[in-house]
């Protein structure tokens, strides 16, 4: 039987919770290293939807990232800060999951409103210059935090709840994924790549690209936001240095190495770069340099992206006659 | 000289200049309700900088452009693309990595948001929207015989076969008016006679006006009702392909030369 998209993001979800009540088993060690690759996955999943549908190169996702993670942590800390010494068993009562979900949507929504002040103005640019500006703006984020003393300042927001289990971010991984892909496979959608591709030619079709732009851009920043709520109630503790420039570069690797517009690779790619430093812990002293020198030969050798270079490569395998022909 | 009847289109002395530079100067060009007009003049005289007046790339130094008695200029080009005007380009613009389907359906786009809330939502509406848009880009496949290349992406067609997918595209945004920008150009003789009834089929069966530029004279004397010649950004001449043919000063300015071989 064919499931139908609706059907499948129901059952991931379902998964999603289902697999949150046998995590208490599971290593704490283990357990991290699984929400971390979830939130990147989310991460990664957005930003492709900007990067490599839209076509639009943005250098200012942990920044989105920041204002959903200081927002909905903002939110919780207090909340959590001035029930919990009111209600007994507040940490585990319905109340907490809905304190929850509210703090993460306000910092989503924050965070797609900020992309939208960021997107609207600068979205006219193209290639490097838009790169520039994003990246500018991710800095500007991130010294605001620096200096915002009330979210902690430059010593970090602590204390906030451990709310983000495993069901929640790989709900949310579920729901971005869907809505990518649902967004991206329609009509509509189609605008997107039409927009990356020509964009002369896609005003010329009647497509505004402007508005295109700016939607990719809102959406992207949205989920950016959901993964930096995640990220905060996962951690338990953020400050302004985990939003640099660095984690920007980290999510458009993943995006470059999954290959633009490839949303299976990119989700390959936000898992390998999320395990490969946790893999390379026993060789700690050269952890970063193996870790980088990994990043170049899979540049060198797959530069369409992991997965589009593996899925080439099984098909030529499949492909190849049985009595050793030219390949 | 001939007047069309109620025009689709007119320019009134539009004026575009780059610089010091004027590419089009006072230009009056009107385009009847389904007339196919030709536009010729030699290299750089400004027949490429009339399309973009049209379509919205560049706004008019002065002037006025009228579209079914409605100024448009000054009007983003996806505007004046959704009030009936679509072009083709003379390097060809096609979407190189989508299919030659995607290519054609992305004319069908809805309104952003409706679309897209209706995309995220995937009701039944959604489906039979999709089933809808997906038979209508078949269909106008299968007028220009591109439906066997529906899965093929555009950037791997031939020459020929982009040519042919970006008229395509651009009759299926339902224009009123269709210009196209040296829509012959690198053909051989037989895709150019395939060419030219293509461009007899759409004008009649689409009942939609259309404006040709094009360097081959066989392409334009033999399928123009009408045709208007540029020079260094202004009108010299306007007329049926016969009187253009016999007027001295297209002769001195481009025309001379095929002629001295016919």
């Amino acid at each position: 039987m064919k499931i139908g998209p609706k059907s499948g993001l129901a059952l991931a979800l379902a998964a999603a919770v289902g697999g949150s009540f046998l995590t208490p088993r599971l290593d704490a060690y283990f357990l991290n290293i699984l929400i971390d690759v979830g939130v990147n996955i989310i991460l990664a999943v957005s930003l492709n939807l900007i990067n490599g549908y839209a076509g639009q190169f943005s250098l200012g996702h942990a920044g989105f990232m920041a204002v959903g993670a200081y927002t909905a942590a903002g939110l919780s800390t207090l909340v959590s800060a001035n029930l919990l010494a009111r209600f007994h068993g507040f940490e585990h009562s319905c109340w907490a999951f809905g304190c929850f979900l509210l703090a993460l949507l306000a910092g989503g929504l924050l965070a797609a409103l900020t992309g939208f002040l960021v997107g609207a103005p600068s979205l006219r640019l193209k290639g490097d210059y838009l790169a520039i500006v994003t990246l500018g703006f991710g800095e500007i984020i991130r010294v605001l935090l620096q200096n915002f003393e009330s979210l902690g300042g430059a010593r970090g927001l602590s204390g906030i709840p451990p709310w983000a289990t495993f069901g929640w971010v790989y709900g949310w991984v579920a729901i971005v994924i869907f809505t990518v892909l649902a967004l991206v496979h329609s009509t509509s959608g189609r605008g997107f790549l039409a927009v990356r591709d020509d964009e002369i030619a896609a005003q010329a079709v009647g497509i505004n690209t402007t508005q295109y732009k700016v939607s990719a851009f809102v959406i992207g920043a949205f989920f950016a936001g959901i993964a930096g709520g995640l990220y905060a109630h996962s951690k338990q503790f953020i400050s302004p240095e985990g939003f640099g420039f660095m984690k920007s570069v980290e999510i458009v690797v993943m995006v470059i190495l999954g290959g633009m517009g490839n949303t299976a690779g990119v989700i390959l790619a936000a898992v390998v770069l999320t395990l490969l430093p946790e893999v390379l812990r026993p060789v700690a002293a050269y952890r970063m340099i193996l870790y980088s020198l990994l990043l170049i030969v899979m540049m060198l050798t797959c530069p369409r992206g992991l997965f589009t270079a593996l899925g080439e490569r099984a098909k030529g395998w499949l492909a190849r006659p049985k009595n050793g022909g030219p390949p | 000289m001939i007047v069309a009847e109620s025009p689709i289109l007119a320019l009134e002395q539009c004026t575009v200049r780059f610089g010091g530079l004027t590419a089009v100067s006072e230009l009056d060009l009107q385009i009847g309700g389904h007339e196919l007009l030709g536009l010729i003049g030699p290299n750089g005289a400004g027949k490429t900088t009339v399309f973009n007046l049209i379509t919205g790339v560049y706004p008019p130094a002065a002037g006025r452009v009228r579209f079914r008695g409605h100024p448009i200029h000054g009007l983003p080009p996806h505007a004046i693309a959704a009030r009936g005007i679509a072009r083709t380009f003379q390097n060809i613009r096609l979407f190189k990595s989508l299919s030659v389907f995607d290519n054609v359906r992305a004319a069908f786009h809805p309104p952003l948001f409706q679309g897209m809330a209706s995309a995220w939502w995937r009701g039944r509406e959604f489906y039979a929207e999709d089933a809808r848009v997906s038979a209508q880009v078949r269909e106008v496949l299968g007028l220009f015989e591109l439906d066997k290349l529906a899965g093929t992406l555009a950037g791997e067609l031939s020459y020929g076969d982009q040519r042919r997918l970006e008229i395509v595209r651009a009759l299926a945004t339902r224009p009123q008016l269709l210009l196209l920008d040296e829509p012959a150009a690198g053909m051989n003789p037989a895709e150019k006679a395939r060419l030219m009834k293509w461009i007899q089929f759409i004008k009649d069966k689409h009942q939609t006006a259309v404006l040709l530029v094009d360097h081959d004279m066989q392409v334009i004397m033999g399928i123009c009702e009408r045709i208007v010649v540029l020079d260094y950004g202004v009108k010299i001449a306007e007329g049926t392909p016969a009187e253009v043919r016999r007027h001295p000063r297209v002769i001195e300015a481009y025309l001379g030369e095929d002629h001295v071989g016919d």
